[in-house]
């Protein structure tokens, strides 16, 4: 793995999420509490809806176009809707935040 | 043969090295103890009993002039250390003197980090962290007020040991929750309040801008929003860092801390670290326990036995001014994780635990801690809980139990808490009634009157029929909110008025939510009405917003925005045109579209563009229609007696009027207003939230209209001659609707519910009450009555773009 440095964790507020531009794709970047993110596929499986802008609750978020929700572990939908959002590895070093640069620069994007 | 042994700094880790020595081998060295404090070895952790008054410093003194008498140590209080030459293996001190040493030890603690703020050095500032700091606080009485800037472990005790004395404290904390680090949010929530209840005051989110002083002395915190905290003792308890000046000076390897190995050795083979000063393998160190781990271990090097200092997983039971906390392991970060909440809100209990894959890892608890080492044990083992993951939470005399009772919250409520507000009925006068014989809805209405009026309470009223008479009553359906909890809309409206919850973390707690922050549908309803109801207190959470309303323009299929400038009473002018056609052109806009609330709408805008239309906008004096907005839309005019011939009244200018006193306001659902300058109505007012149609005698007010899936005609609410009166009415109608509706009741949906003759009652017939409804209309006003546009191309511009751009990294 080779960790990027991709902001500070204030640059996200709490219980929302900033958009990061990757050769695989835009990934959205969580922050789901004062010391936790995560990183996953901005782009939802049914209707593309961004996620970036989606309601952020517990570990998951919710899609702002059709209300599907997803567990931001695991990438899948939730309840009824069946579907799955890539996840990226991602980690807070202090107050930094890091993602996998490794998984997020293959050159067939996903 | 003896060795020469030199300690820097008598603090509590040096000083259990020196007991370890003394007890092993009392005469393997001749000790000589350095510390910058006039005083030796206390236990600085007892200090807060000390601030208190439940204990006297002798009380906790480690070592006293006797220890040190009896062990033959050479003791150098109140002196600092000059400089330590490595190569002559000398320490030199403040006054001259140079002693050689064979082994070194620095235990020189660590600094309270000061923040530099202006005025930081004005007489009366100071940290917590020795005894001087400590008796400075002492000398304040009732008399007297004082600001702590800090809400971590140290600051709150700090707070509550002059509160004990009577001092007016105040705590300002710059996160949303106090002490962050060791607890989640409710628990935060929790101890916030019982603080609180001790008389202590306390700012979140608070940012300090400067300190205000008058003859060198400190009078005042200024905060960053413009609120001054008068104080005659200002503390800062932000944080420590370890104290590395006299190691980094020697030029030992220094990190963060002092770098040790894992015999507390320093880059140079006869100078040892111990305690707060030193870094091992990342990590610095602020509890006791590893501190003395390090202390056991560096003894035993000292004397050339094996022994290695190891990390272990914390857990911290701390008991902060009476109130119990306990947090273990991770609660925090991680992917793969899975929480178990439960809430006990009439005893003031939370537990939280945090689960990865099939084992415990984290526990936060509040109020009751009695099974923290049970889940520590847990958390350390790393067994597998599989088995018990249901009852879990409940600890270990509780295996195979039910389900927490949904009726708990209201089974907490306190009696004189108020349950109908329309007619002022709490729940003692209800659990009275139902001893008394009713039974059932329609006796405690006739008995009490409690949900005899507009009826949101009614959810309410029927579970304290439950929750008294049991199975003998059979509660019918109510719809909850959502999946997080038992309780309706109206029951938690109810509920955060009558118990004065004024933030999301007390909703969550006080009503026993099952989930840590809500979820999509609850928390925009919860958001709505604590804003709508504390306006002044609370303070509204973008992130518990619909993208529309966090981002301010309307979200389209393909990810773009729509932006829809106001035009007041779909009035506009060349200028405003100009300036829609010049930012249409240089933001490359697919679709400009007309609306049908009188103004233009530009569609297919980049999210990143926002903030920068907007401020082009803003320079033509144009501002947020709030077109995506659960508030005011538009207000939809006719020309009225300007231009029309057949106009009765000034229609435009009311329309105009009213939208300039109405906008930016929250409400349930949208509320779009229309008013026609006569019974021909071209302003389609009565198919509108709220229309007003103009007549020669003056202006007929109606209400509860709807042209959406349904299809409703407008009620008369009233007629008034005047229109002062006729503003007076629709500002008054807004706040009751605002103060009593169900998230995302239209209006003509809620009226539906609480009868128009309700809404009539306390808008047109109770002048007082109107009177009273438009000044808390106001109140809410003076704070949401501004542009959101502008806002944010000033101050939040840089959050519409992406946070980062990785794609250049793959460029060959």
């Amino acid at each position: 793995m080779s960790w990027i440095d991709i902001g500070h964790i204030d640059d996200i507020p709490v219980r929302g999420a900033r958009l990061l531009k990757t050769r695989v794709g835009c990934i959205a970047v969580f922050r789901t509490a004062e010391a936790e993110v995560f990183a996953a596929s901005n782009t939802c499986p049914h209707k593309q809806g961004p996620l970036v802008e989606g309601i952020v609750h517990g570990q998951k978020v919710t899609c702002p176009l059709h209300n599907w929700v997803f567990d931001l572990n695991t990438g899948e939908a939730q309840g009824a809707d069946e579907g799955r959002i890539a996840t990226y590895p991602i980690r807070l070093d202090g107050d930094r935040i890091l993602i996998d640069g490794d998984a997020v620069d293959q050159r067939s994007a996903a | 043969m003896t060795e020469k042994l030199v300690i820097i700094g008598a603090g509590m880790a040096s000083g259990r090295v020196i007991e370890h020595l003394i007890e092993n081998a009392p005469d393997a060295y001749d000790i000589t103890l350095f510390n910058a404090e006039p005083r030796g070895n206390y236990n600085r952790i007892m200090l807060s009993p000390v601030l208190s008054g439940e204990k006297t410093y002798e009380e906790i003194v480690t070592h006293d002039d006797t220890f040190y008498a009896d062990h033959n140590v050479i003791c150098r209080f109140g002196e600092k250390v000059a400089g330590i030459d490595r190569a002559a293996k000398t320490v030199t001190a403040a006054n001259g003197d140079v002693l050689p040493y064979d082994k070194l030890i620095l235990g020189t603690g660590s600094d309270p980090f000061m923040i530099p703020l202006p005025g930081h050095d004005l007489d009366g500032v100071i940290a917590y962290r020795d005894l001087e700091d400590t008796e400075r606080m002492m000398s304040l009485g009732p008399d007297n007020k004082c600001v702590v800037i800090g809400g971590g472990l140290l600051g709150l005790e700090a707070a509550a040991g002059m509160a004990a004395r009577g001092v007016d404290v105040t705590v300002v904390h710059i996160m949303g929750h106090l002490m962050e680090r060791q607890l989640d949010e409710a628990a935060g929530y929790l101890l916030k309040k019982s603080l609180e209840s001790k008389g202590i005051n306390i700012c979140l989110k608070a940012n300090s801008k400067e300190i205000v002083g008058e003859d060198g002395k400190v009078k005042a915190l200024l905060l960053e929003d413009g609120t001054e905290l008068p104080c005659d003792l200002l503390v800062m308890a932000v944080g420590i860092r370890p104290s590395v000046g006299l190691a980094k000076e020697a030029g030992l390897a220094v990190g963060r801390g002092i770098h040790v190995d894992d015999q507390m050795l320093s880059s140079d083979e006869n100078v040892f670290a111990v305690g707060e000063c030193v870094e091992h393998d990342g990590a610095v160190f602020g509890l006791v326990a590893p501190l003395y781990d390090q202390a056991k271990v560096l003894a035993q090097t000292l004397l050339g036995e094996t022994a290695a200092f190891k990390q272990k997983v914390l857990s911290t039971k701390l008991k902060v001014t009476g109130c119990d906390l306990f947090s273990a392991g991770d609660f925090a970060d991680g992917d793969g994780r899975e929480d178990i909440v439960f809430r006990d809100p009439s005893r003031g209990i939370y537990k939280r635990l945090v689960i990865e894959g099939d084992k415990l890892i984290g526990a936060v608890m509040y109020g009751d801690t009695a099974d923290g080492n049970w889940f520590f044990d847990k958390i350390k083992s790393g067994e597998s809980i599989e088995e018990m993951r249901e009852t879990l939470i409940f600890g270990p005399a509780y295996q195979g139990g039910a389900a927490a009772d949904p009726l708990s919250a209201v089974a907490a409520l306190p009696l004189d808490a108020e349950i109908c507000g329309c007619n002022g009925v709490c729940k003692g006068t209800i659990v009275d009634a139902i001893a008394g014989g009713a039974t059932d809805l329609g006796a405690i209405k006739a008995t009490t009157k409690a949900s005899a009026s507009c009826g949101t309470c009614t959810g309410l009223v029927e579970q304290l029929l439950q929750v008294t008479l049991g199975d003998d009553f059979q509660m019918p359906q109510a719809q909850p909110v959502c999946g997080c909890t038992d309780l309706a809309h109206e029951d938690v409206r109810r509920l955060i008025k009558s118990q004065e919850l004024k933030s999301q973390a007390a909703v969550w707690q006080e009503l026993g939510w099952t989930t840590p922050n809500g979820c999509h549908v609850c928390r925009p309803a919860v958001n709505f009405y604590l804003l709508a109801d504390w306006p002044i207190e609370y303070q509204d959470d973008p992130q518990s917003r619909f993208v529309n309303e966090r981002k301010h323009a309307n979200i389209q299929k393909d990810g773009t925005f729509s932006v829809v400038p106001r035009m007041w009473g779909g009035i506009t002018n060349p200028t405003e045109l100009r300036a829609i056609a010049d930012a249409a052109d240089k933001y490359n806009v697919p679709t400009v579209k007309v609306t049908g609330g009188q103004r233009i709408d530009l569609l297919g805008v980049k999210g990143e563009d926002l903030p920068h239309m907007w401020a082009d906008l803003n320079k033509a004096g144009l501002v947020s229609g709030h077109a995506y907005s659960k508030g005011l839309r538009t207000v939809k005019t006719c020309v009225g007696t300007d231009h029309c011939r057949f106009g009765t009244q000034d229609s435009t200018g009311l329309g105009i009027k009213l939208e300039k006193l109405l906008w930016g306001s929250w409400t349930p659902h949208k509320v779009k207003l229309g008013v026609s300058g006569c019974p021909r109505n071209c302003a389609e007012a009565t198919c509108k939230d709220i229309g007003v149609i103009c007549v020669d005698s003056g202006y007929q007010i109606g209400v509860a209209g709807a042209a959406g899936m349904d299809v409703k005609e407008t009620e008369l609410l009233c007629q008034v001659p005047t229109e002062e009166e006729c503003i007076e009415v629709i500002v008054a109608m807004t706040q009751i609707y605002r103060e009593n509706a169900k998230y995302l009741d239209r209006i003509y949906k809620w009226v539906n519910k609480v009868g128009l003759d309700w809404v009539k009652e306390v808008v047109v017939d109770d002048l007082e009450n109107r009177k009273a409804l438009v000044e808390r209309f106001e109140l809410s006003q003076s704070i949401y009555r501004k542009d959101p546009w502008a806002e944010h191309a000033r101050e939040k511009a840089d959050t519409y773009a992406p946070l980062a751009d990785l794609t250049p990294l793959a460029a060959e």
